[in-house]
């Protein structure tokens, strides 16, 4: 047993080493000796993170398979790129209104879909974020089909990396609490839950939607990190590879996604000259995965909980394990 | 447990084997255009264009025009003593992966990128270029802010195209029909589906009118349409003395073939998106007679200069050569000239030289790059002469 600390030790040690992290990436920056190559694939990880995080929310610890995840990114990125770009307001607004567009969209799509179960939910969705790339290319005042260019490149190491933490922080702690035990138990059992008192519909949308909120977040990173916007960056084979990150990473794990999500972030980036193999070996591992580990790399399970996900509350059970 | 525990050493090997194959052939990649002289000096070019995803067709196409040019530079000496070297990168037809494309080539010391294709992919890699001061050379990107700063509208320094934009194509196509096909009215009949059909009508218009004639009519389709007889009867009682249909040779093929169906048999004409072997095998020899498009270049062009790239390209690729691979070519050329005249290989110097370019023989037309880092040439109008593709 450990005596009982204000500040667990393993807690600072995390902490520590996220801080040490951040320090040399924004040193080797700073100094020129990580060249622009490899800044664009660190932060395409970052984005990548927050929206297979975000995902797993909805897919892994709702158990609701959700497959409008560009759709809601896309509303961030245009929420945002109209507040800083159009408008030229700060980042930081742009932000919230990427985080407040996404959320409200979530909300509105989310409370008539989530009744759906299973394939119906999920070709709903497939729909919605269809629906969103053709409303977005028949606007003419956010560029139409060629999208806006021109963004301001805002989205710096230190905002991607605090950003993709807090991402992290949030989503695990939520698992964590009471809202997140209700959440998961929605997923194992919606009737038993239910029966339990649980408004397991509430829930639902409760995840969707900060699921929704987080994929806009990233979105408003992705549009002023690439400088250009446009409808067709956003369709459903986007949500397609973020799913890809989620199933192999491992359906309600927060870790496996995040490391998923570097994984292949690392795997495109390397085989970029190789169109052909990049897609084949994508799919022969994905078979490779589903056939010996159909759980994903990480299954449910989790590490460096104290940090994500007990920044308050009790003892450290892990609570998203069945 | 054990067992799943091996097996995830197993997937995570397969990772990293992966991204190590990937890396360790990312350098032999390079080399396949370039030579195997090792001795030889090499100037490094980079070429990022689509070669997957939804433009692979016409991004593989512009690469083989642009790797043969190479070649033909490297066996005729290469440019100040040294050889071109090809280093290429799949953009996924994506702006972010055309940017992320671009880091990387810029990181390994190119001369210039060619490529990409899509205006959208080319504002992708833009930032990066003039960041590093580097050139970049679009074949085909037509939309007109691309070689300009979207909110100043000042040239950007190191962007610039071997392609008409379609204000031109559509102007010339206007001129044509007024001035050598003499027509005083006429109507338009095109795509309403995407913004390049749009846009072409629109320029028309605008070149039509102010050239003196009149448009009687305006009718749209959408891409996937098969009939358009209804539009055509209609258009039909206009008397118009030419139709101009913007699109795509999809529906273009369908559309002039019922239009001589119902016995119209005013003179038709279009822009590149006709360009395709498909027109005359869905429209018919009989019914394109009388039709005309503005083009890059034609494939049947008797010129020494294109009959031997044509030559060249169909010996080495076993088929003919589209736009897309006439304006790769086109590209490559015009960069190893810019660097002749340049006098080193230093991109910025590269930059300036290009925008000196002037009469530059290319297989798309002589051009003179202008202050707006367009090209300036004489656009082709292709007529449909039994079948056969005749320049005028």
């Amino acid at each position: 047993m450990e005596k009982k600390r204000f500040v667990p030790r393993s807690f600072l040690i995390e902490v520590l080493v996220l801080a040490g992290i951040f320090t040399l990436v924004q040193y080797l920056i700073v100094s020129g000796l990580l060249n622009e190559y490899y800044q664009i694939n660190l932060s395409a990880m970052c984005i990548n993170i927050i929206l297979a995080v975000s995902l797993n929310l909805i897919n892994g610890f709702t158990g609701q398979l959700s497959l409008g995840h560009a759709g809601f990114m896309a509303v961030g990125a245009y929420a945002a790129v109209v507040v800083t770009t159009i408008y030229s307001q700060s980042f930081i607004l742009g932000l919230l209104a990427a985080c407040l567009a996404a959320g409200l969209a979530g909300l509105i799509i989310g409370v008539p879909t989530l009744r759906l179960k299973g394939d119906y939910l999920a070709i709903a969705t497939l729909g919605f974020g269809e629906i969103i790339r053709v409303i977005l290319q028949n606007i003419d005042f956010i560029g139409g089909p060629a999208g806006i260019l021109g963004i301001p490149r805002y989205s710096t190491w230190p905002w991607l990396f605090g950003l993709t933490i807090f991402t992290i922080v949030i989503i695990a702690n939520l698992i964590n609490s009471s809202y997140g035990r209700a959440i998961i138990s929605v997923r194992e059992d919606e009737v038993a839950s239910e029966l339990m008192g649980i408004n397991t519909t509430n829930y639902k949308v409760l995840a969707f939607v900060i699921g929704a909120l987080f994929a806009g977040l990233a979105g408003a990173l992705y549009a002023h990190y690439f400088y250009i916007i446009k409808p067709s960056t956003f369709n459903f084979l986007k949500s397609f590879d973020i799913l890809v990150i989620v199933v192999l990473g491992g359906l309600g794990s927060t870790t496996g996604a995040v490391i998923a999500a570097i994984f292949v972030t690392m795997l495109t980036a390397a085989l970029q000259t190789f169109p052909a193999i990049r897609m084949v070996l994508y799919a022969v591992i994905l078979v490779v995965v589903m056939v010996y580990r159909p759980q994903g790399l990480m299954g449910n399970k989790e590490w460096g909980r104290r940090t994500f996900g007990r920044i308050w509350g009790e003892k450290n059970e892990p609570l998203a394990n069945k | 447990m054990r067992v799943s525990r091996k097996l995830v050493l197993l997937v995570l090997m397969l990772f990293a084997l992966g991204v190590l194959a990937g890396c360790s052939s990312k350098q032999e990649g390079g080399d396949k255009a370039g030579g195997d002289k090792a001795a030889v000096e090499t100037i490094p070019v980079g070429i990022n264009v689509e070669l997957s995803g939804d433009l692979a067709s016409y991004g593989s196409n512009s690469r083989n025009g642009m790797v043969l040019a190479i070649e033909e530079i490297n066996q005729a000496g290469g440019v100040l003593g040294k050889e071109l070297k090809a280093i290429e990168r799949d953009c996924q037809s994506k702006p972010d992966e055309a940017m992320n494309n671009s880091a990387a080539l810029v990181g390994e010391k190119v001369i210039a990128q060619l490529g990409p294709l899509t205006s959208g992919a080319v504002a992708g890699s833009t930032p990066v270029m003039m960041q590093n001061k580097t050139p970049l050379i679009a074949p085909a990107a037509t939309a007109e802010n691309v070689t300009v700063e979207e909110k100043t509208g000042k040239t950007l320094d190191y962007i610039f195209r071997v392609c008409y934009l379609d204000a031109d194509q559509a102007k010339r196509m206007a001129e044509f029909a007024l001035n050598d096909l003499k027509v005083k009215n006429a109507v338009i009949f095109g795509s309403t589906s995407d913004d390049y059909a749009k846009g072409l009508a629109k320029y028309f218009e605008e070149a039509f009118i102010a050239g003196g004639g009149e448009i009687v009519a305006k009718e749209g389709y959408v891409n996937g349409d098969k009939d358009f007889k209804a539009t055509l009867t209609k258009l039909r009682s206009k008397n118009p003395e030419f139709i101009y249909v913007p699109g795509y040779y999809t529906e273009v093929a369908l559309l002039i073939k019922q239009a001589r169906d119902l016995d119209i048999k005013v003179p038709i004409g279009g822009g590149d998106g006709w360009d395709s072997p498909d027109m005359v095998k869905v429209a018919g020899v009989e019914a394109l007679n009388n039709t005309y498009f503005a083009n890059h270049y034609s494939v049947e062009d008797p010129s020494p200069t294109i009959s031997s790239f044509v030559k060249a390209y169909e010996a080495k690729y076993k088929k003919l050569p589209d736009s897309f691979a006439a304006l790769g070519y086109d590209s490559a050329k015009i960069l190893a000239q810019a660097i002749n005249d340049a006098g080193e290989a230093d991109p910025a110097k590269v930059a300036q030289a290009l925008a000196q370019i002037k009469d530059f023989p290319g297989i798309t037309g002589t051009m003179s790059i202008n202050e707006k880092h367009n090209p300036v040439k004489k656009i082709v109008v292709i007529e449909y002469k039994d079948g056969k593709l005749v320049s005028r």
